[in-house]
């Protein structure tokens, strides 16, 4: 145990950069090479996802407006006419390009430098990070304009056209490479819980993707056997890549905020093994009453209930982790999105398993329901706790702070209440909208007509969050001009309430 | 144990391969190379093979509800009397099953009901000039209806002589063509319209038993 204490995450309070002597100053000056070894990769990962981001914001409200207002008479006629801006075009571009153009770059940012930080060694092989990240970039750029110009596959989470995949999986094999050989570079001794996260992730997804790249676009398997291919790719891309990726970043930095270490190894590494084992099942949940044998919609239930175990381990792992520290909330950017994120982490699984279950299945399959459940995982939980990852990550990268805490503060409320809006209102409008669908006395144009005011309502949340994402995309572009407060003291919504270290 | 990459790699290979063999690898070995059969109807002619061939236009039109992203807003797939009001509402007279998709390249099962399912579209609106007329001003036949429009699938151009017998009858002003200009559709709406009037799962199969 003490082992596992010596190399967890270690406070911050001997990151501040006037303090420490001796055997702290050189730990130091060792975190700042390693830090300086990610600038370029990271920086370059982080700054091409907060550029899709914007594209797939941008997306999502046309998209979006386009649900009530199909016709909308007071915009140019070219948004309403265009073939490239057409709802079934523009859809899919906007989940494809906040997928894999922002949270998977954000995600591959986050990565890099946790994996140096951890393995305690400069990054090696940064060409090969470069490469990939070109090779990236130019993959969702092709199949964004792929899928706007008509060449979308419209298999869900996998439209990028065949001949732009192959590009974004070299890329990711890149990452994974390098990720083994960082991992090689460290000194023997304890793996911190987040690197099993990340060498699961980083593990698990090239062979996703590489595998149904072959049964769905190379050589088509038959039939509905596409469905459950495509439901056990796209649900483990959430599940095995991004939820691993959000809760390794959860588990680095809330101790390493608080300064304190994770309450019990035996609970992450319980958690770590049961969210591998049952969440790569749960795919077959999309599927509840279509055109495959129940044994395999019923073994994915299943999976999905057991799913109980990890959610709940980690939910009480970083509950017990935060006891008493708390108050940290309330001065700690990084904290508060993360601690954030965490909890909406805990809510959508047990939501998500509620959802596997044949009896709601029956209302909210096919509504809105499922759309707001989705955003609840990839913005309030996976997206919350990348941008909480950033406002930590930057400044040691930059070298300057963050050069404002009331646009830290704007960012956070405004995605904070949007987000919560857009759940409300698919939550609740897609139930009323499952209700009604299920009562055949109720004409079909009638249920349409019902979800028009909550589709308004998601549109406003839409707004919200768009502020939000503009006002960080401005505090992002300052940073990397290094237009910044001079480093040392990092930017807080206020002054923390006791004078103890460790708040970033 | 937990310390050494080979002992973790092979921990994430037996959990991640348990599922890829359960839910992919068996389900294909098990019902992934089904065959049509013969319509077991009565009336059904000798030779008469379900479900049907998906060839020419109709594979066409397959790509065209692709590349617009149909799928988002409706089904393929009608689930069993006991489920929802997907036979209440005639979507289908049965539950589709893994054969009704067997003859398609790609299979839109989809996730969405923001417009109805379109299992059986086929059974239920069978005149491709309603269609055409539909795609090209939704609203012209339902006024609260959502769905975008389709006009760039459809060219509006000077009448020559009689006009073009596929033109779109009978639009509403505000969708009407100039005067001495007709509205056609270009062989993409003509695919698409194919398309979905071959979308007819409402055969018989030996698997299924009737109002299942």
């Amino acid at each position: 145990m003490t082992d596992v204490m010596k190399s967890s995450p270690q406070p911050t309070a001997q990151e501040s950069i006037l303090a420490p002597q001796g055997e702290a100053h050189s730990e130091l000056l060792r975190r700042r090479e390693i830090d300086a070894s990610c600038r370029v990769p990271v920086m370059t990962f982080y700054a091409s996802g907060i550029f899709w981001l914007l594209i797939g914001t941008a997306l999502a409200l046309l998209a979006s407006v386009k649900m009530h207002w199909p016709d909308f008479p007071w915009a140019p006629q070219y948004l309403v006419e265009a073939e490239w801006l057409n709802f079934g075009r523009v859809r899919p571009a906007h989940l494809n390009t906040v997928i894999y153009g922002w949270a998977t770059a954000a995600g591959v940012g986050t990565l890099i430098w946790l994996m140096a930080r951890l393995c305690q060694a400069k990054v090696v092989g940064t060409p090969i990070l470069m490469v990939a990240a070109v090779f990236w970039n130019v993959g969702v750029l092709i199949g964004t304009m792929g899928i706007l110009g008509g060449h979308s596959t419209s298999i869900e989470w996998l439209e990028i056209p065949p001949y732009a995949t192959p590009l974004l999986f070299l890329s990711y094999a890149m990452v994974a490479i390098w990720t083994v050989i960082m991992f090689t570079q460290r000194p023997p001794g304890h793996v911190y819980v987040s690197q099993w996260y990340l060498l699961g992730a980083i593990f698990w997804f090239p062979w996703l993707y590489g595998i149904v790249q072959l049964l769905l676009l190379g050589f088509p398997v038959q039939g509905s056997i596409q469905g459950i291919v495509n439901w056990w790719f796209a649900h483990n891309v959430l599940g095995l890549w991004f939820t691993p990726i959000g809760l390794a970043a959860a588990y680095y930095f809330i101790p390493k905020v608080i300064g304190k270490p994770v309450y019990s190894y035996y609970l992450s590494a319980l958690g770590f093994w049961s969210l591998a084992l049952f969440y790569s099942w749960n795919g077959g949940h999309h599927l509840i009453g279509g055109p495959l044998p129940t044994w395999v919609v019923t073994a994915s239930i299943v999976a999905s209930c057991m799913m109980v175990i990890p959610v709940l381990v980690v939910a009480l792992n970083h509950h017990l982790t935060m006891r008493g520290k708390w108050h940290l909330l309330i001065s700690s950017p990084t904290l508060r999105f993360i601690v954030f994120g965490a909890m909406m982490y805990t809510a959508v699984s047990l939501q998500g398993i509620s959802m596997s279950l044949r009896s709601l299945n029956e209302v909210t399959h096919f509504t809105h329901y499922t759309i707001g459940h989705a955003h609840w995982g990839m913005y309030a939980f996976f997206t919350m706790t990348m941008f909480g990852s950033m406002y930590y990550i930057v400044p040691r990268l930059v070298d300057c702070e963050w050069r404002s805490a009331s646009l830290i503060k704007w960012h956070f409320w405004a995605t904070f209440y949007g987000i919560l809006l857009m759940l409300l209102v698919l939550t609740v409008g897609g139930l009323w909208q499952g209700f009604k669908l299920n009562d055949p006395e109720v004409p079909f144009t009638t249920v349409v007509q019902s979800t028009i005011p909550w589709l308004i309502g998601r549109s406003f949340s839409g707004v919200l969050i768009t502020i939000g994402h503009v006002v960080f995309a401005y505090h992002f572009f300052l940073m990397i001009m290094r237009l910044g407060k001079p480093a040392g003291k990092p930017t807080l919504f206020r002054e923390p309430v006791e004078a103890e270290g460790g708040v970033a | 144990m937990m310390n050494r990459l080979p002992t973790l790699f092979m921990g994430m290979l037996l959990t991640f391969s348990s599922a890829w063999i359960g839910l992919v690898v068996v389900p294909w070995a098990f019902f992934g190379t089904l065959e049509p059969v013969q319509n077991p109807s009565e009336m059904a002619m000798p030779g008469e093979m379900v479900p049907p061939p998906v060839t020419g236009n109709i594979e066409a039109g397959l790509e065209v509800y692709a590349a617009n992203g149909c799928v988002y807003c409706h089904t393929q797939q009608v689930r069993p009397e006991r489920q929802g009001s997907d036979i209440k509402r005639g979507w289908g007279t049965r539950r589709t099953v893994p054969r009704d998709y067997i003859r398609e390249k790609r299979v839109f099962l989809g996730t969405m009901r923001t417009g109805p399912d379109l299992t059986n579209v086929g059974v239920r609106l069978q005149d491709p000039a309603w269609h055409h007329q539909h795609l090209y001003a939704p609203r012209s036949i339902y006024p609260n209806s959502t769905m975008p429009n389709y006009a760039f699938l459809y060219d509006v151009r000077e009448i020559q002589g009689q006009g073009s017998p596929e033109a779109i009858q009978d639009l509403p002003p505000e969708n009407a063509p100039p005067p001495g200009y007709e509205i056609v559709p270009t062989q993409e709406a003509r695919d698409l319209v194919a398309y979905l009037l071959s979308l007819k799962r409402n055969y018989p199969l030996p698997e299924v038993p009737p109002d299942f």
